[in-house]
Order: C-alpha cells, then structure tokens, then sequence
C-alpha cells in the first residue's frame, strides 16, 4: 500500500501566530510554540507531531501569511 | 523516515506564489486580507498574466496592496476603484484590470461608483472584502455592520431604529444587466479558500473574455475590530456573518 508522509517548513520569522494552521489541520499536527518567540514576539507554528503529516496543504492554503512551505513524498510498504 | 529526509526541492508540493513579495504584511495576525492576496497571486501565476494584470487598490486596509502583489498596481482615491479601472480597461483592453475594495470603500463611499461600473458592463473583475466593520480607522461601524454587532461606535450593539439595516451589495450588483457573475465567498478554511480562487479566476477569464463585471464578494473576518482570537473571529463568522451574507453564487452567465 502506498503511504504519504509529508512535512511542512514554516517561515519563523514570517509567521504571526495566528493559529488558523493549527485549526486547519486534518491530523492535529501543528501546533504553536509556547515560550519561543520569533523576531516580532509571536509565538510560531511548527510541526508537533510529524509522524501525522500527510502533506494534504491544508495548513499552508489557510495561512493568511504564507509562511508555510509542504513537502510530501509517498512511501510504499 | 524523518522530516529532514522529507524537507527536498524534489518533494516541494506547496509554497508561497512567487508574485507575493517576501516583505512581511502589515496586516493583523490571521487577517483574511493577507489570504485574499495570496488566491490573487496564485491565480495571476495560473493565469501566466504577470505582464498584464494592473489592480486598483483604493483606501482601506488593503492600500498598501502595491507593496505586496508584484505587478502593476494603481491606487485610486477612496471608493474610486472602480472609475479607475473603468478608465484603464477603455484605454488598455487587453490588459486583466482587477479592482480590490473593503466594505467601507464599496459599500459606503464608492457605492456610486460600483453599481455604475457593473451597470456599464465594464469588462472589470471587482473584488470585496466585506468584514462589516471600518478595520483600518479602529473599528466603527459599517453600512455591512450585522444588526447588534458592537463597535466602536455602536458600542450597545447595531439598531435599527439608529443606524438601519445591513447593507449587503452583491445583490445589488447581481440585478444588473451588466454584471455576469456575482459570488460569495470566504476564505476561513482549506476548501472555502479554493472556491475563492476558483470564483477569483473565474472572475479574472471574464474580465478576459468580455463578458461584462464580475464581483467576488469575499466574506472576511476582522479579528482586531471584532475584538476576538483569529481562530474565534473564523467561528463568529460562521456563526453570525452567513446568516446575512450566505455564500454562492449569485449570479453566473
């Protein structure tokens, strides 16, 4: 069966700590971080639970800052 | 397999459109401005119209719309966008003219303006983010405002007997003989942002092809003037703005 894994690469400095990535999230991947801060004091998004990733997008079509870069490759079993 | 064996140019399925210059937006964290430019970027890269796309951007959040879309754009006085455009896609018909409005500049100053140029048929693609609100001066309230809406300046809330009714535009501009797709869209979750740029192109072609005015009424969220987290003001949305403004298309000859 083929599998997809994917992986997403957030823009740090861009990122505004919105949360709409996190919501968006089919699998729960995403989420903020809690003491780190960017550049600007924003609390960014980053990928908390990889393993989930499928590289369905959805996190980076709703991030009103573009800040999210996917990767995705399929894996066969 | 770990995420440094997946994060390769090769396995690269999404990024951000090229048009969309790297300097960082002024807009509020989960503003729907922001995702609105990006749909327009993306369409415009589809569309392989960089060398011809000229938007008009008028007064509202969105002025500085210039400083992010990377082709050419003009900035029109507030509420004249359209008139603007009017005078660009006369002077220049092969040119994709796109005007990008707020809901303080289309539905109050620059209503005039709008029912005019969709009344014309002029071959123009109108975008609107309606977030019944004034963002930019600090939150009063719009003509878009939804009956016991609080804002700044109607701090008990939209009435009636005041401030009269919500005015929602689209409609408007659907009765007329010159408009030939008027739609409602939104942009707060995955699938919703893929209508918005399928409606945004659609939009675009016929500004191509002469069909008349086209509006994509983007229904938005202003967390900052609504006072909620950009996750909450999304649900608000769903919950308050769809009732007045429902998404679809209104219109589509």
């Amino acid at each position: 069966m083929v599998k997809l894994r994917g992986a997403i690469k957030v823009d740090e400095e861009r990122c505004k700590g919105c949360g709409i990535c996190v919501t968006a999230c089919p699998f729960s991947v995403i989420a903020l971080q809690k003491i780190e801060v960017n550049n600007k004091g924003y609390n960014f998004a980053y990928m908390a639970n990889a393993e989930a990733c499928t590289g369905c997008t959805s996190c980076a079509t709703v991030c009103p800052d573009s800040c999210i870069e996917v990767y995705r490759v399929k894996i066969s079993d | 397999m770990e995420t440094t064996d997946i994060i390769k140019p090769e396995n690269l399925v999404y990024k951000k459109p090229a048009l969309l210059k790297d300097v960082a937006m002024h807009y509020c964290p989960g503003c729907s401005h922001s995702t609105v430019h990006k749909i327009i970027c993306e369409v415009i890269e589809e569309m392989g119209a960089e060398e011809y796309a000229i938007g008009v951007a008028p007064v509202g959040c969105a002025v500085f719309a210039y400083n992010y879309i990377d082709v050419d754009m003009i900035e029109a006085a507030h509420g004249r966008a359209p008139a603007v455009a009017t005078a660009i896609k006369r002077l220049q018909p092969d040119k994709l003219v796109f005007t990008y409005q707020g809901d303080g500049d289309m539905a109050a100053i620059g209503t005039c303006e709008a029912i005019h140029a969709a009344n014309r048929a002029e071959n123009i693609a109108m975008i609107f983010i309606n977030n019944a609100i004034y963002g930019m001066t600090g939150g009063q309230m719009a003509p878009t405002t939804l009956l016991g809406q609080k804002t700044a300046t109607t701090p008990y809330g939209r009435r009636v007997d005041l401030n009269g009714y919500p005015l929602a535009i689209s409609p408007l501009i659907a009765q007329l003989d010159g408009s030939c797709y008027v739609t409602r869209q939104s942009v707060h979750t995955p699938a919703a942002v893929r209508k918005a740029k399928a409606a945004i192109r659609k939009a675009f072609e016929n500004s191509m092809a002469g069909k008349g005015t086209s509006l994509v009424e983007i229904v938005a969220t202003c967390n900052s003037g609504w006072k909620l987290s950009p996750v909450e003001a999304n649900k608000w949305m769903e919950e308050n703005m769809f009732t007045k403004y429902p998404l679809g298309d209104l219109k589509n000859v």
